[in-house]
């Protein structure tokens, strides 16, 4: 339990990844003041101001509309008329005033019930890459410090030590990751009161809810255990974050390139960060409009495919015990030199 | 007494696909006494950092045998690791904690009293720069921390890796008081250092190894006894009369080492067998003086890696322990320490 303790006091001592908490933090709260900024509470003012802009744009419409037809007959009656208008200048005419819906106009607003769920996404983004850095650095840095040599030197105890160590990184990134869930549904909620609406709320859309932080917390846990395992592998910070680095460019973007331009089908079924998202959202479907499914109705539907969080689960479990498997062997078998 | 340390055949060999098998220890022993201040002599890559390495479980043997205070490593070094103070080779620390910081989270993994921090700080001389962040540290300071990181647990036995590397004089010095005084008061200190006068002067007993085997072991005074040369310097009134000498004394059975100007003169039971035939032959010694060969110059004999004009020496070219030197070597050490 000392070591435990004392680990998370290292933590907490950590300059750099105080500074990397506190960045994420930053980040996160300059997105909720964004948000708070660009989104307005409709109200009957809003209501009416967006109707004299519907109402303003369809005149403006009505008139380009109008010009235009006018051009058309000149050009047509001096028989200099080119395919920029249509052969009966008749055709021309102003969409209808309906089409120029006031609700277009109104200003941005933030419903809570409705997009409360997407801004988790942008919020466990934000953590799982503080704490895969995190992560990186509090082991990467041990090792190339000596500091693991030192204290290796006091517990000899290899395994115990790793686990520990990862232990306390677990919980502080956990309590990192529930007070930031804490501050961000604060923050929403607000933003919905007092730019938008916080109406239709129910029991089950809270639970839900509580359920998508919960997938976020486990991801940004495992992002954190991939760093520290990846480091841990390496024995240096720059290899986690030079290993992400390379994975994304070579194994994401250029495999992107590479899988278009051989013709795959759903190349997005290959991009980790579809995962993210399938299992943030619980589903993500994938289109492929290449083939065509023609539906009773004679419409063509494109082919389609699901990955769905417990596809994502396998997937992020697997890497896990990849990583961790690789960095626990090496730490059992490789001498510390 | 009862040994507090003790290696017997370690073996450790580093294999690389580039650079292929470099056996690091080839079979190396070694016991250390209770309550000693024990010196740990080799040349560079010679091995033993790589046995301290592997008696604190950081390296894994190939084979052999080690025990700490009579429990078997590295089975039991959870167990013993309490009353073991060990720096290995350069001081490494997290550049930017402070040396409290430092020794503070050591003390909190090891379950040691917080208190203990600031005491040993103040013992290695810190305590003024204990709240510095490492980073700003030289490298003597830094070697200052490491032995009082090693300190930080009061252990029983004391492993000191170069203690004296980056100190100044007077923190050699220092040095050499504090690891009197921690044998004094019961602590066995195993002491490695290139510092060879140095080591003369704290240490009880010595280990010497070279390519990875004890080439020497014992009580300093004993190790040159037996390794050393000590014989008589002459010098004769006229120099020109040196050959002759030289010539005489050979014929009477002495060995004989001509310089420029005098004559090293070995073997030889009573300084007045010398003078005496000299003297029948009319050759007036001016100067008889013996000369006691130092550590330093064992070291050098053992481990073959004097320095030869006009040669650049590699690391790894020292005595090839198992040749015929070296088995004599062997043969005497192996004596030496049983005995």
């Amino acid at each position: 339990m000392s070591l435990y303790r004392t680990e998370l006091r290292r933590l907490r001592k950590r300059r750099f990844i105080r500074y990397l908490a506190l960045g994420g933090l930053l980040v996160l709260a300059a997105v909720t003041v964004g948000m708070f900024l660009t989104n307005q509470k409709i109200g009957p003012k809003q209501i009416a101001a967006a109707e004299r802009r519907a109402e303003q744009e369809w005149r403006q419409h009505v008139a380009f509309t109008e010009q235009y037809r006018a051009q058309c007959e000149t050009a047509r009656a001096a028989g200099t008329a080119g395919d920029e208008f249509p052969e009966d200048c008749a055709e021309i005419e102003p969409a209808s005033r309906e089409s120029f819906d006031p609700e277009g106009f109104l200003p941005s607003t933030f419903d809570f019930r409705n997009e409360f769920g997407v801004t988790l996404t942008t919020l466990t983004a934000v953590l799982a890459l503080v704490a895969f850095i995190a992560g990186a650095s509090f082991v990467g840095a041990e090792w190339s410090s000596g500091g693991m040599m030192n204290l290796l030197l006091w517990r000899p105890q290899r395994i115990r030590v790793l686990f520990t160590k990862l232990a306390a990184l677990l919980s502080a990134l956990a309590g990192l990751a529930v007070v930031a869930s804490a501050l961000w549904t604060v923050a929403f909620w607000a933003i919905g009161t007092y730019r938008g609406t916080t109406e239709n709320m129910t029991s089950g859309a809270w639970q839900s809810f509580g359920l998508t932080e919960l997938r976020g917390l486990v991801l940004v846990l495992v992002a954190g255990t991939l760093g520290f395992g990846l480091a841990s592998l390496g024995r240096h910070t720059a290899l986690a974050l030079g290993g992400a680095l390379g994975a994304m460019v070579v194994g994401q973007f250029g495999l992107a390139l590479v899988l278009s331009l051989a013709g795959t089908r759903f190349v997005d079924a290959w991009l980790l960060p579809t995962y993210v998202r399938a299992w943030m959202e619980k589903k993500v479907t994938l289109l492929n409009w290449q083939v065509c499914q023609v539906s009773y109705g004679g419409e063509c539907q494109p082919e389609t495919f699901d990955i769905t969080w417990q596809r994502s689960a396998i997937l992020f479990a697997v890497a896990v015990v990849l990583v961790l498997g690789g960095a626990t062997w090496a730490m059992r078998q490789r001498d510390i030199t | 007494m009862a040994p507090v340390l003790e290696i017997e055949g370690l073996r450790k060999t580093y294999r690389s696909r580039r650079r292929g098998e470099r056996r690091a220890l080839d079979g190396f022993d070694m016991v250390v006494e209770e309550g000693q201040v024990h010196g740990f002599l080799g040349p560079n890559g010679s091995g033993k950092t790589t046995t301290l390495r592997t008696l604190l479980g950081l390296i894994r043997p190939d084979g052999g045998r080690m025990a700490i205070l009579g429990q078997e490593v590295p089975a039991a070094l959870p167990t013993v690791a309490r009353q073991v103070g060990a720096i290995v080779e350069s001081p490494q620390f997290f550049p930017h904690f402070s040396a409290e910081d430092t020794l503070s989270l050591l003390a909190g993994a090891g379950g040691v009293p917080q208190r203990r921090v600031m005491e040993v700080l103040e013992l290695v001389g810190l305590r003024e720069r204990a709240r510095e962040r490492v980073k700003t540290y030289s490298l003597g300071m830094k070697q200052r921390l490491a032995v009082a990181s090693a300190l930080l647990k009061d252990p029983k036995l004391l492993i000191l890796d170069e203690p004296a590397n980056g100190l100044d004089p007077g923190g050699i010095r220092e040095m050499r008081t504090l690891v009197r005084t921690l044998a004094s008061g019961g602590m066995t200190v195993v002491f490695s250092s290139h510092i060879l006068a140095e080591v003369q002067q704290i240490c009880d007993s010595v280990t010497i190894i070279s390519l990875g085997r004890r080439v020497a072991a014992g009580p300093v005074a004993e190790v040159l006894a037996q390794h050393s040369n000590s014989g008589l310097r002459v010098r004769l009134e006229a120099v020109t009369d040196l050959p002759t000498a030289a010539d005489l004394l050979t014929r009477a059975g002495v060995q004989v080492t001509p310089a420029d100007d005098h004559l090293m003169v070995f073997g030889v039971d009573k300084p007045a067998t010398v003078t005496r035939a000299l003297a029948e032959a009319d050759l007036y010694v001016s100067e008889l003086a013996p000369v006691t060969a130092d550590l330093e110059s064992v070291f050098l004999e053992l481990t073959a890696t004097a320095p030869v004009p006009g040669r650049h020496r590699q690391v790894d070219q020292s005595v090839v322990v198992g040749g015929q030197a070296g088995a004599a070597v062997s043969d005497q050490t192996a004596r030496g320490w049983g005995e």
